[in-house]
């Protein structure tokens, strides 16, 4: 399944190449102005109207459409400047075969404009977006641009890791885990020996350690990866390698609510922002082990640890429903239930039970009953 | 002496009442009412032949209204004896109605009581009110006193057809207590008229015409007199010469307030050296203070009324002297007296005339005694009523006068004729505003057609200066001045800025705080470590602030009546309710509901009339009459078209400024990326960038 693309003489290639794709954006902005015409970048549309669900692959894929960013326009002037800005920043990385963060870059490009007291970017909040635009108008990914991410989710268990040359065994990473850098491609990151049998991914980082300590993933012979909430596309990008190169099932274990089941649907399918990423990180495999909407009857949890849904929940839950990719009668069902109930359920309610409740009879249970949704 | 008119009493409650159309009074108010449109009060009098002496009928200014007390008290002996008898009717009724309550006591007789009831002085009853005309307080005293000095003043230099050229003086003699003189170079007045017309009161030339002055009833500058007198025991001093062969007169005149009659202290030829004019000098107590409703603000505004005139003023307490000059040298022309047109009378008015007409038949009264009527119309007024056109004007007067005043409306009569208007004119009005309020970005003037409220004709001018100076923004001060400039003030080169702009008038240590933070200027930064980029921020922040602070700012009112400025009870005024009721957001300001619009504005707004309505208690605000009221939104709305027009012309310019500048700044920020990305110099970038922006700036505005 590996690609060949990552290896050392290619990346090297893939370096010019970025490097000469910024220049070319530049070149066409310069010969635009001097034709008389008003320099304009095509970027493709990231939301919701130009992704489609290819139901073929199962993943989220970007449409064709793009939107005009025009220079002299004065709702789209300072973007457009902005996207300059951080290209030759980029251009520069690139070229001196430097790697930063994505925050690093934002101090790199802030700074203010002259005679106006008005800055280039006042937050990173701005640069982020423009990344993303730079990534899809180039189609280069922001690795591929020298741009990272700090890291995010924790990871242990059953594998052997190589990071960068250094050897990490996931057996004994204490307490905290191996940190899941940002950029995880095989020239930096390879797998050296893997005893696992499956991967669980955990979306809180709380019920991730309960598990680390119980020792889970020994029992069990598992990798456990815990997200923090939403996946970084790092943590997906290796839970997707990792799918792939070691054959391994990947369950997804979230809280029992609207935005839990959309972490696990992105992780399945993709996202909306990054549906041009979906390609290389969604995994259709993925398996939805819980919280489910039944589980709380069938495990005979009390009603004292639901929390009653609010507006905004109900809305998400109804906007999920009418996605095209999330039509699938199963998760349909997960989310009507949870809106009959009106309550949903936090991964620690089921420590109500007793403390290693989870680790000793509910993800067993689980997993002996295959009572998981793919 | 007979040359003179007496106003009397009962004339001027009847010019003061306006009744209803519709509801005719009684018949004592009709008796009253019906004096108010008689061309000739006393038609015994020979017509005046001394021109001097014509011009020299000075009325006074005020129009008061005695009535309000006037009409429940006896002033005529007819009166008083009918009172005692009706009193005790009422008395007798109440016995009777109520037998078992306990009888009152009667505390007079109606003989003790007929002893007390006397005749009033109109001079003893203005001691009394003196309110009324305007001595209500120190300050206001002040200001009537000068205003109708400078009134009278110009009417009789414009009667006699001279330039004006008017010395206004006022000295502090004693604490509140002013002397004023006011000296023109008009007619004089002949040396028997002088006593009446200073110390007389009701006595005047102009209350008898329809035409258009600025007095109208002869009370102010007696009543201005009689106050000093009161206030200081001063007589009213008169200095006077009719022509350059005549000597000069001096007077000095007290009144004596029980029978309203001038007393001579003092009469003397004198040595003067105006070949002619006049000069009144009354000392009274007073508060002299500056700004709104001061003399200072009367006199500008009576030089933007009066372009053909000039003024000399001397402020007390050592203020620098100001002069207004001429801007006209063209006199306007003079006003033509008129006679009443049928839509304005009132049906006591139409009875009184039909039966002191000379005319014998219907048809000719009403072509003789009113304007605009012809044969025909006559003819159609009587068809219309069902009336012969030659029945006799008594008899009707007493039977069919209902029908024939019904008909009037019906009829379609030309508007009266309007030349009997004298309006400032549009270009008058606006040098008049480029002389008083200077550096405006756009002075709008407009003259409306003369048109008329219950057959009066009157007129409407709107005038209006915006922006530029009025914004109040000051020049910083040039670059090549030395030192940090801010506000044309030169900053302590040590302190922090914080510090040394609270040096600046009206800058508070919190606005700096403020205004700084909006700059986005560290306020502990020495001005000396100021770079040339943070200077200019802190100027275009302290102009960005004073810009807010005009622009929520109420506009400046000023109200000409008869090119006379009014100066108290703006918000009863019909100027300012036509001014409140026009929608000016529609125009490019800001305006708080119902009320004057805001912004860096003057409005003048004049009308010129032969009868001026004022409301009853002063002639201080303009009674709201419909007509009125709709010819000054009229008036208003096309100045407003034009200044909107100016505005959005200017704010269409303005935001493609600003967006051409924020274009400029991100293309040269722009330009730098370029260079990085291509590796071409970034000068020659930003120039293909800066060409291309001249091309889309303007597109851009169009999206």
């Amino acid at each position: 399944m590996a690609t060949k693309k990552n290896s050392p003489k290619r990346k090297a290639l893939a370096a010019k190449e970025v490097s000469k794709r910024l220049v070319d954006l530049a070149e066409q902005v310069l010969i635009q102005a001097e034709q008389g015409e008003n320099p304009t970048v095509a970027i493709p549309v990231r939301s919701l109207s130009n992704v489609h669900f290819n139901e073929e692959r199962s993943i989220i894929e970007m449409g064709d459409r793009t939107q005009k960013r025009i220079l002299f326009n004065v709702n789209m002037a300072k973007k457009f400047m902005q996207t300059f800005l951080v290209a030759a920043a980029c251009k520069d990385l690139v070229e001196s075969g430097k790697t930063t963060s994505i925050r690093d870059l934002f101090y790199m490009t802030k700074h203010t404009l002259p005679k106006s007291g008005e800055n280039t970017f006042n937050d990173q909040e701005e640069s982020d977006p423009i990344i993303e635009d730079l990534e899809v108008a180039i189609q280069a990914l922001r690795e591929e641009l020298h741009l990272f991410a700090s890291n995010r989710g924790g990871l242990v268990g059953e594998i052997t890791i190589v990071d960068a040359g250094d050897t990490i065994d996931a057996r004994h990473m204490g307490t905290g885990g191996w940190a899941v850098p940002s950029i995880v491609e095989k020239d930096v990151i390879q797998f050296k020996k893997c005893s696992a049998e499956f991967i669980l991914l955990v979306e809180k980082d709380a019920v991730w350690r309960r598990l680390n300590e119980d020792r889970f993933w020994k029992q069990h012979k598992a990798i456990l990866v815990q997200s923090n909430g939403m996946p970084a596309r790092g943590v997906r990008r290796l839970l997707r390698r990792m799918t792939d190169e070691l054959n391994l099932p990947l369950y997804v274990l979230v809280d029992n609510d609207p935005w839990g089941l959309y972490i696990y649907s992105v992780v399945k399918q993709g996202s909306i922002n990054l549906a041009f990423e979906s390609i290389r990180m969604a995994i259709p495999s993925a398996r939805f082990l819980g919280l489910s909407s039944f589980d709380r009857e069938r495990y005979d949890l009390p009603d004292t640890v639901t929390i009653t849904l609010d507006n905004k929940d109900e809305t998400r839950a109804k906007q999920m429903m009418d996605y095209p990719w999330f039509q699938n009668r199963k998760w349909k069902r997960e989310l009507k239930k949870m809106l009959d109930s009106k309550v949903k359920l936090e991964l620690e309610a089921l420590s109500a039970k007793g403390i290693s409740f989870i680790t000793e009879e509910y993800l067993p249970r689980k997993l002996h009953e295959n009572d998981w949704i793919a | 002496m007979k040359a003179e008119a007496q106003t009397s009493l009962e004339d001027l409650m009847a010019k003061r009442k306006t009744p209803k159309r519709s509801a005719p009074e009684s018949d004592a108010s009709q008796a009253t009412t019906t004096s108010r449109k008689k061309p000739s009060h006393e038609s015994t009098q020979p017509e005046q032949s001394d021109q001097a002496a014509k011009a020299g009928q000075r009325s006074a200014g005020k129009a008061k209204q005695p009535a309000a007390d006037g009409a429940g008290r006896p002033t005529d002996q007819t009166e008083q004896a009918q009172q005692p008898k009706a009193t005790k009717e009422a008395g007798q009724e109440g016995a009777e109605e109520t037998p078992k309550a306990r009888k009152p006591k009667r505390r007079r007789s109606a003989e003790t009581m007929a002893s007390q009831q006397r005749d009033i002085s109109v001079s003893e009853f203005f001691v009394k009110n003196r309110h009324l005309l305007g001595f209500d307080s120190p300050a206001r005293a002040l200001l009537t006193t000068v205003k109708e000095a400078v009134d009278n003043a110009l009417d009789a230099c414009e009667d006699a057809g001279i330039l004006p050229t008017i010395v206004v003086e006022i000295d502090l003699v004693a604490e509140n207590r002013y002397r004023v003189a006011v000296q023109d170079n008009g007619p004089g007045i002949v040396r028997r008229q002088v006593p009446k017309i200073f110390g007389k009161l009701l006595y005047g030339s102009k209350f008898h015409k329809l035409k258009q002055s600025r007095g109208q009833q002869g009370i102010g500058i007696s009543a201005a007199g009689m106050y000093g007198q009161l206030t200081t025991g001063k007589p009213v001093v008169i200095t006077s010469r009719t022509a350059e062969n005549r000597p000069a007169h001096h007077f000095e005149i007290v009144i004596n307030t029980r029978k309203n009659n001038p007393e001579v202290i003092k009469d003397i030829e004198v040595e003067w050296a105006e070949p002619h004019g006049t000069r009144v000098e009354i000392e009274l107590e007073g508060i002299y203070k500056a700004g709104r409703r001061s003399v200072d603000q009367y006199l500008e505004q009576t030089a933007i009324a009066n372009p053909h005139a000039e003024i000399f003023y001397n402020p007390p307490k050592g203020k620098k002297e100001r002069f207004f000059p001429r801007v006209s040298d063209e006199l306007p022309p003079e006003p033509v007296e008129i006679k009443p047109h049928p839509y304005g009378v009132e049906l006591g008015l139409l009875i009184k005339l039909l039966k002191d007409t000379s005319a014998r038949t219907l048809r000719a009264a009403l072509m003789q005694d009113f304007s605009r009527v012809s044969a025909r119309v006559a003819d159609a007024i009587c068809a219309e009523a069902g009336l012969k056109p030659t029945a006799r004007p008594k008899q009707i007067a007493n039977r069919e006068v209902e029908s024939l005043y019904q008909a009037i409306p019906k009829v379609k009569i030309l508007s009266p004729p309007t030349n009997c208007i004298v309006p400032i004119g549009e270009d008058l009005v606006r040098k008049g505003l480029e002389r008083e309020i200077k550096g405006a970005e756009i002075y709008v003037t407009k003259t409306r057609p003369p048109t008329v409220y219950r057959g009066n004709p009157f007129q409407i001018e709107v005038g209006l200066a915006y922006g530029g100076q009025l914004t109040g923004l000051v020049d910083h001060g040039t670059e090549s001045d030395r030192g940090v400039w801010i506000s044309g003030v030169r900053l302590a080169h040590n302190k922090t800025i914080e510090m040394a702009l609270t040096v600046l008038p009206g800058l508070t240590r919190k606005k700096v705080v403020e205004l700084l933070l909006q700059a986005g200027v560290n306020r502990s930064t020495r001005v000396r470590e100021l770079t040339q980029d943070q200077v200019g921020l802190v100027r275009s922040a302290l102009d960005a602030s004073v810009r807010s602070q005009a622009q929520s700012r109420s506009i400046q009112l000023v109200r000409l009546a008869n090119r006379v400025p009014l100066q108290y009870q703006q918000s009863a005024c019909a100027i300012t309710k036509a001014v409140n009721d026009v929608n000016w957001r529609r125009y490019g300001l800001n305006q708080p509901r119902g009320s004057l619009p805001t912004g860096p504005m003057v409005l003048v707004v004049h009308i010129a009339s032969v009868w001026v309505p004022f409301t009853s208690e002063s002639k201080e605000a303009i009674a709201h009459y419909s007509e009125i009221l709709e010819e000054i939104q009229r008036g208003l709305q096309e100045c407003g078209r034009d200044l909107g027009s100016y505005l959005s012309r200017r704010s269409h310019a303005k935001s493609r400024e600003q967006r051409r500048n924020k274009l400029n700044l991100y293309a040269g920020e722009l330009a730098e990326s370029l260079a990085r990305l291509t590796g071409k110099p970034r000068d020659k970038i930003a120039k293909t960038l800066d060409q291309a922006a001249d091309q889309f700036a303007a597109v851009d505005l169009l999206e």
